[in-house]
């Protein structure tokens, strides 16, 4: 260890591991439904990918967690994203291709995917 | 990246209720349900919360469950890590309310403490240096190296009001600064983690959940004396702590952080860990040097002081874990935000070991000037039983006790100093009605006459002839003469002995006189022990009405001193009886008393 510089560079890579801890308000919550018409569905590939976007990206303040049965079983998979300060956003009828355009339109640009929430389903 | 953290308490409470067998079982439970690519698993230090471990918490959610068997892993895993609902019944009780969890911050254990000596313990892996530098470790050290001189350093702690956490309360940043200036070809670093006094636990949890802190501290601190070498000295009780300290090291030699030449400064800084032997003597500085240096732990007199002549007879300065664990705080967010903290007097944040008779037994970090009865009260969550407080002993064998008319003192270094008592290291032991102060004065000689190193008379012989006082008082054999003649002993033990051990050694006997003298001449002139502890001032008896003539104490006492027929009044022969209070217990009908 030499610099300063070296040593922040080591402390935001671990970091970035640790996001799953931060219980800070700041943090980007997205929550799967994982009651079996979840898993049933197909919710824990789903899930992975959310997990495995985030990580690609370097995303540091997002979590995924699940929950049980959100109650619109026929919608299964289903993923709600919570951004600090902003209205929840649930998605339906999830697929790993969907997750990546929410991925990165809603979490990394801002713009929720209309197409893919319960509204525009139930219409 | 994974999804899920579990972290597992692995101090020493919650591994001794099993919670490496329960980290085991949660590692394989995960791998079977195929989940060990999303889902890992922390074995972290203590949470502070012992009394309800084992603790377990799992991220995202942050959910607190407590007393966690390794048969409840296999429904966590199930339920919690693979479905996502939560294990209601796990969870800590204090956590839930009708409408939402609440987090673990929100508590009455948590919500006024303040961390800072704590602040990584039960947060983050001990075992990996990563972990540490993640939550900012580290960088105390590098800002020293390359931003400031070792004057400026040694003025930051001055300024920050940062005082010894080890019992004596010297200022720091003045102590760093004695070192400093003598000149030496090798001077030294020493940190004392012979953590001796009865219920006090804050160094070890320390350096098991946060060793970096420690080794980060020292190197500041070398750096600032113009050190380059530190012994840790650590007693051979604590595997668990020794054993992370050691993995600490190597992983900060791995990194530079400890060797030659840190940070491209040209400072060289290298430690070693030296295992005490749990003689209670060696806490006190000038032994445990003697000590390191392969000699029998005792004391010798100062002057000099280690700052000129101490390990190897060298310029040393020694500091104990809880002070070097707030030295990086200190550096990183400053002098003043560190002073911000506390009373005039004594800045900051003071960790207790809460134990006695409390609902939540454990440690706790609060400001100084927090007064005993929020901690007692509020954090500690009162006394179990609704029995109602009597004292607390602070500073073990060396402090004294706290009555409950003073429990709205503010607690910091000077104000228990003027009651009579002392901060000592932090145990804070809660005593309740069914506590007799004798006793505990006592239980306290008991231990400083075992452990006194018999170097010097007055407390070698002193303290002895102390115990068997306070035995004639408790077996009702004392006159009112014998308190004034206890009373003079302890002073003589206080002015003549030559370390703070015996110096101190009297204070548990002259607290309780002076806040309990009642009992004392209760015991004396009474012949009782109103807390009903003294067995050879008790004496049992049953009374005629209220036995119904069952012979279940009869047949339950261990020495046969209860007679009767059935279904008539029993009797006790009190030649006979051992009073072990068996029959108190058995019998249905409260028909035996006690007095």
């Amino acid at each position: 260890m030499k610099t300063l510089e070296e040593l922040m560079a080591l402390r935001d890579a671990a970091k970035a591991q640790m996001t799953t801890r931060d219980d800070s308000s700041e943090v980007t919550r997205i929550v799967v439904g994982m009651a079996t018409c979840g898993i049933a569905a197909g919710a824990r590939p789903v899930m992975n990918k959310f997990v495995d976007e985030i990580a690609k990206r370097n995303l540091k303040t997002v979590t995924v967690a699940q929950t049980g049965c959100i109650g619109m079983c026929q919608y299964e998979p289903i993923a709600e994203v919570l951004v600090p300060g902003e209205e929840k956003v649930t998605y339906v009828q999830l697929t790993e291709e969907k997750v990546a355009k929410i991925v990165l339109e809603h979490i990394v640009n801002g713009k929720p995917v209309v197409e893919y929430t319960v509204g525009a389903i139930k219409k | 990246m994974y999804r899920s953290h579990v972290l597992v308490c692995g101090g020493t409470g919650c591994t001794s209720s099993n919670s490496q067998k329960i980290i085991e079982a949660m590692e394989a439970e995960i791998k079977a349900k195929g989940l060990e690519k999303e889902v890992q698993v922390i074995r972290t230090g203590c949470f502070g919360l012992c009394a309800l471990g084992p603790i377990m918490i799992v991220y995202p959610e942050g959910c607190f469950y407590s007393e966690v068997k390794v048969e409840d892993v296999p429904e966590i895993v199930e339920e919690h890590l693979l479905k996502g609902r939560m294990v209601k019944r796990l969870l800590y009780e204090e956590t839930v309310t009708p409408e939402e969890i609440k987090g673990l911050n929100d508590t009455d254990f948590y919500k006024k403490q303040k961390r800072i000596a704590l602040r990584n313990c039960g947060v983050i892996n001990p075992e990996d240096i990563n972990e540490y530098i993640a939550y900012d470790g580290y960088q105390a050290l590098a800002k020293c190296l390359t931003e400031y001189t070792p004057e400026q350093v040694i003025q930051i702690v001055k300024d920050s009001g940062l005082r010894g956490r080890g019992g004596g309360g010297f200022s720091t940043g003045l102590k760093w600064s004695f070192t400093a200036a003598n000149q030496a070809d090798q001077k030294y670093v020493v940190c004392n983690a012979d953590e001796g006094d009865p219920g006090a636990f804050m160094d070890r949890s320390v350096l098991e959940g946060d060793p970096h802190c420690i080794i980060e501290a020292m190197a500041i601190c070398g750096y600032a004396t113009g050190a380059t070498e530190g012994y840790i000295y650590v007693r051979a009780e604590y595997p668990i702590a020794v054993a992370r300290l050691q993995i600490a090291i190597n992983q900060a030699k791995q990194l530079g952080l400890l060797g030659k030449n840190i940070f491209d400064s040209g400072f060289d800084f290298d430690l070693h860990v030296k295992l005490g032997a749990g003689a209670f003597v060696c806490g006190e500085e000038t032994a445990l040097m003697t000590s390191i240096e392969g000699n029998r732990g005792e004391p010798r007199p100062r002057p000099p002081y280690p700052a000129v002549k101490g390990l190897f007879g060298k310029p040393t300065t020694e500091n104990n874990v809880e002070t070097f664990a707030n030295i990086p705080t200190i550096i990183r967010e400053g002098a003043e935000y560190f002073a911000s903290m506390g009373t005039e007097k004594s800045k900051g944040t003071k960790v207790f070991a809460l134990g006695g008779k409390i609902k939540n037994t454990g440690l706790v970090e609060i400001p100084m000037g927090t007064t005993l009865r929020e901690i007692i009260e509020e954090i500690g969550g009162g006394i179990p039983g609704g029995k109602k407080f009597k004292a607390a002993q602070t500073g073990g064998p060396s402090g004294g006790c706290i009555p409950a008319h003073l429990m709205d003192t503010p607690i910091d270094y000077d104000n228990l100093t003027a009651i009579g008592c002392m901060m000592g290291s932090g145990g804070l032991i809660v005593m309740d009605e069914d506590n007799c102060m004798v006793d505990i004065a006592k239980f306290f000689l008991d231990f400083t006459v075992d452990e006194s190193c018999g170097k010097c008379t007055p407390c070698r012989v002193g303290t002895k002839r102390l115990r068997e006082m306070l035995d004639k008082i408790t077996d009702g054999n004392a006159t009112l003469e014998d308190l004034d003649k206890l009373e003079e002993l302890c002073n003589y033990i206080k002015d003549n002995s030559l370390c703070g051990l015996g110096q101190t050694a009297p204070n548990p006997v002259l607290a309780t006189l002076k806040f309990f003298r009642d009992e004392y001449i209760a015991h004396v002139v009474d012949k009782k022990c109103p807390a009903g502890v003294c067995k050879n001032l008790l004496s049992y008896s049953i009374v005629e009405d209220k036995c119904k003539g069952c012979t279940a104490c009869a047949r339950k006492c261990p020495v046969n001193a209860i007679s009767g027929s059935v279904k008539q009044p029993h009797v006790i022969d009190t030649a006979k009886c051992i009073k072990c209070g068996a029959c108190v217990e058995t019998c249905k009908f409260n028909a035996i008393i006690k007095k």
